[in-house]
């Protein structure tokens, strides 16, 4: 028994007339996070969990939200639905949907490891799991956080060293708040662009304990730029924004980045791996523990993927929809703010 | 191994011309020199052999990582090389190779000789005691093609500063004939050899593409302008008695042309000069593709001599009478080349004729019609110049025709390499025969901007057709401008025509696909000889 079908609007769950991250605008939407190709705007009510509502309301204005707890259930005609950590942003849910006995999860994006800002992933007891497998294929293989923080700072300290800035380019809701919180604060100060000072301000809101940082404006004097690192997105990198901070280093933090070719292609002179989206083994195991026999994969290397598990014994299908994942241009974010 | 690595990431992460001669600098001061040799053999394209075939590295790599070999194609088709996937689908262990990059070598090449079935063996168990970074220099050091992004004259830069030796003298020392299993890095960079010195040609004086109004280089009496030839740039020689015949690829080709081996008889001892070795008609320089079909053959016959006959049109002289000349005004070695030439007498080697222009409009008509000569456009070099080491701005230009253009449609696109891995970089073009139908007559890729290459790489992905490993078949919709240097019959395409050095030149996003160009305005472009 389908549990959720997908049609023209997006996931569809017909027992209970609702929709989960829908890039139509529907009657009642189940969100799983707050990035803009799986919140859209339009919708009558929205449904995600607590520490997303500030966030989606800074990005779809005044919408009508509703926000729950994980593992809190929500009953609707008879169907049960849960959020449960996706460890991939602040707010970040896996979607469960249970009905006679039939569980469906929908992970929306997901990582694996814990980052020290969101709640980790856990992995949830399905018979058919919705995955994303932006990065499905198995030369992704990332290294662990406190390995690319280490590299970071030896990049900041490095600039620092040599009195210039060191301009970091990553999404404003996730990677922004992860490199900002995992880096080592006592090389220099850390400024944001205003689109990452946005999502940290909707971050505390949801409660989440963030160390110090200011807002690049314009009072602030060249020379306080020195030895900072400063966050911001990808759009930022044009010579109007970049100018104040010359001279500088810039650098992208990016799952693309471990393609040596997306490395040289980037404007920028440094390249970290560093995503919010699970790599290949992590991709492989989340699947394993959800006990699921039926896998979808909706977006990244979806047709690999799923020739891979289909191989591997489990029924692997792929469905197109609107999700993009992590974008080699990250245009996609900035779009809403 | 380590320490090569290491130098190969910080070139390879640099843009900056002095990072990169810093870092070699720098591994150079720390290295021995039997890594040293090695290093300077593989900057100067002097690569290992392939150990095997591609399909079966893809393989072993693939078991290796212990997944299906269509999971590894697919993401090699992803990666777009073929070296990074193998070095990014294994585990990142820890390095755990002690070797130095000379006895990397070493043992590489041992395995080279054990048997088929033991060599995957060997390479396997080579890969799972590297960590990534190591495992991709040595995959690319012995796929038999390794480009270091380094040119040879950085390279030679950077040996200037660490031996403290003139960046002239390396660039000689280094050019021409040496093997690195034969010759250790001190007498290569400080001993002379005679056997070797007399073979070695000089490096090659290269020139930049004008990028400027012909007028902004002065007064035309100070430059002497000749025709730019399409042949192979080569050196001839003769010292000791024997005749040596270089390519600018450095390599050594007498034996290929048996037609020119007279010369050694008729060219004084010690004589050097740099000239364009071309396929001769009765009385006329042919095309360059009738060159290529002697290019690769083993044995050169009597038949091959008779149906592409050759002669060399002398540019310069760079040695007379054992004396280096190449400091010498243009000028000044031009008279002696004049010389030279007439008392040699022989039809295979030309003098370059001189164009006589009364000012730069002249030359301008000059050069618009050159290809009907068969020459390529014109050369502008200062009477003055010295005979330079590499490609310089300044003191030559090469000053070309126009290419031949023809608007196109797309077809097919492919992801890139590289730079441009993920991307849709790779076009094929057609244009519209007799019944209407669009035939492919060449894959093109440079010219366009970044910009455009990502408005057309996200066009193509909205409008495939069909997908074919790599490539997708698009609807055929886009224009383009596709320029090339030279055009000639072959049977071997499917259009019945060749063309040479196809690139894009602009994206005419005001064309529709039928307001492209024919099958037969493409044909009218040939010449016919």
């Amino acid at each position: 028994m389908a549990l959720i079908e997908f049609t023209e609007s997006g996931m569809y769950c017909p027992q209970a007339d609702v929709f989960i991250d829908p890039w139509r605008a529907v009657n009642k939407a189940l969100i799983t996070h707050g990035h803009s190709d799986h919140a859209r705007y339009g919708s009558a009510a929205y449904f995600t969990h607590h520490q997303n509502v500030p966030i989606i309301k800074r990005r779809l204005g005044n919408i009508e939200v509703t926000g729950f707890n994980y593992d809190e259930s929500i009953l609707i005609n008879g169907v049960a639905f849960s959020f449960h950590p996706a460890g991939h942003v602040v707010g970040s849910s896996q979607i469960r949907v249970e009905h006679k006995g039939e569980v469906w999860v929908a992970s929306g994006d997901y990582k694996t490891e814990a980052d020290g800002v969101c709640q980790p992933f856990e992995p949830v007891k399905c018979h058919t799991f919705i995955t994303e497998s932006t990065f499905g294929l198995p030369v992704f293989n990332w290294n662990s956080q406190q390995e690319v923080m280490e590299e970071i700072n030896q990049w900041w300290q490095s600039n620092a060293d040599n009195g210039k800035a060191s301009v970091i380019f990553a999404y404003s809701l996730g990677k922004a708040q992860r490199i900002l919180c995992n880096i080592n604060h006592r090389i220099g100060p850390v400024y944001v662009h205003g689109a990452v000072a946005d999502m940290n301000e909707a971050c505390a809101i949801a409660g989440v304990q963030l160390p110090p940082y200011q807002k690049v404006v314009a009072a602030i004097a060249k020379e306080d730029y020195k030895t900072a690192l400063i966050i911001a997105p990808a759009s930022a990198n044009n010579p109007t924004w970049m100018k104040k901070f010359e001279p500088c280093s810039t650098a992208v933090a990016s799952g693309w980045m471990a393609l040596r070719g997306a490395r040289r292609w980037q404007a920028a002179d440094k390249g970290f791996v560093l995503s919010d989206h699970a790599d290949w083994p992590s991709l492989n195991r989340a699947v394993q523990e959800t006990g699921a026999e039926q896998i979808i994969a909706t977006h990244g290397y979806t047709q690999a993927f799923a020739n891979w598990l289909t191989e591997k014994g489990y029924n692997g299908r792929v469905v197109q929809t609107g999700f993009t994942g992590e974008q080699m241009k990250q245009e996609e974010e900035v779009q809403s703010i | 191994m380590k320490e090569f690595t290491q130098l190969f990431r910080k070139i390879d992460e640099t843009t900056k011309t002095n990072e990169k001669v810093e870092a070699l600098v720098q591994y150079l001061n720390a290295a021995s020199p039997e890594d040293k040799l090695w290093t300077i053999a593989i900057f100067c394209g002097r690569n290992p052999k392939k150990i095997t075939k591609t399909n079966e590295l893809k393989r072993w790599a693939a078991e290796a990582a212990s997944i299906p070999y269509w999971l590894f194609d697919e993401t090699y088709h992803v990666v777009g090389d073929l070296s990074e996937t193998i070095s990014s689908i294994l585990p990142d262990g820890c390095s755990t190779a002690v070797l130095s990059l000379a006895e990397t070598i070493k043992e590489f090449e041992a395995a080279l000789a054990i048997k088929e079935e033991d060599k995957q063996a060997f390479i396997t168990a080579k890969w799972k005691t590297m960590s990534k970074h190591e495992r991709f220099v040595y995959n690319k050091l012995t796929s038999g093609s390794f480009r270091m992004g380094v040119s040879q004259q950085l390279l030679i830069k950077a040996l200037a500063k660490h031996t403290g030796l003139h960046a002239n003298q390396l660039a000689h020392r280094l050019t021409g004939k040496w093997d690195p299993h034969e010759v250790t890095y001190n007498d290569l960079l400080f001993v002379e050899n005679s056997a070797d010195e007399a073979s070695r040609p000089y490096p090659f004086y290269l020139a930049y593409a004008l990028d400027m109004p012909p007028e902004e280089l002065g007064e035309i009496h100070n430059w002497q302008i000749e025709y730019k030839w399409d042949g192979i740039r080569v050196q001839l020689i003769k010292r000791n008695g024997t005749l040596f015949l270089w390519s600018r690829g450095e390599e050594l080709i007498t034996d290929k042309f048996p037609e020119l081996h007279l010369l050694a008889s008729h060219l004084p001892e010690g004589t050097v000069i740099d000239g364009e070795l071309v396929p001769m008609g009765a009385d006329q320089v042919k095309p360059f593709h009738e060159l290529q079909t002697r290019i690769g053959r083993k044995n050169i016959s009597k038949s091959v001599m008779q149906k592409v006959p050759v002669a060399i049109i002398a540019y310069d002289l760079l040695e007379i009478n054992h004396t280096d000349q190449r400091n010498e005004p243009l000028e000044n070695r031009r008279a002696l080349l004049e010389e030279l030439v007439q008392n040699v007498q022989q039809s295979v080697l030309l003098l370059s004729s001189l164009i006589e222009a009364a000012h730069w409009q002249e030359l301008a008509s000059i050069r618009e019609h050159s290809r009907l000569n068969g020459s390529e456009g014109v050369m502008l070099k200062h009477k003055s110049s010295a005979y330079g080491v590499g490609r310089k701005k300044g003191e030559w230009w090469k000053w070309k025709t126009d290419p031949m253009s023809i608007d196109a449609v797309m077809i097919y696109a492919q992801s890139g390499h590289g730079r441009r891995a993920g991307l849709y970089t790779d076009y094929t073009f057609a244009v519209w025969d007799a019944e209407q139908k669009l035939v492919p007559f060449a894959k093109a890729y440079s010219g366009l901007t970044d910009k455009e290459i990502e408005a057309v790489d996200n066009w193509v992905k909205k409008h495939t057709i069909e997908k074919f490993g790599p490539v997708r078949s698009v609807v055929p919709e886009l224009v383009f401008e596709i320029g090339f240097e030279g055009i000639n019959y072959s049977p071997r395409h499917k259009s019945g025509i060749a063309v040479r050095f196809p690139r894009v030149l602009r994206w005419r996003k005001d064309k529709q696909a039928a307001e492209a160009d024919t099958l037969e305005q493409l044909k009218s472009l040939i010449q016919s000889p």
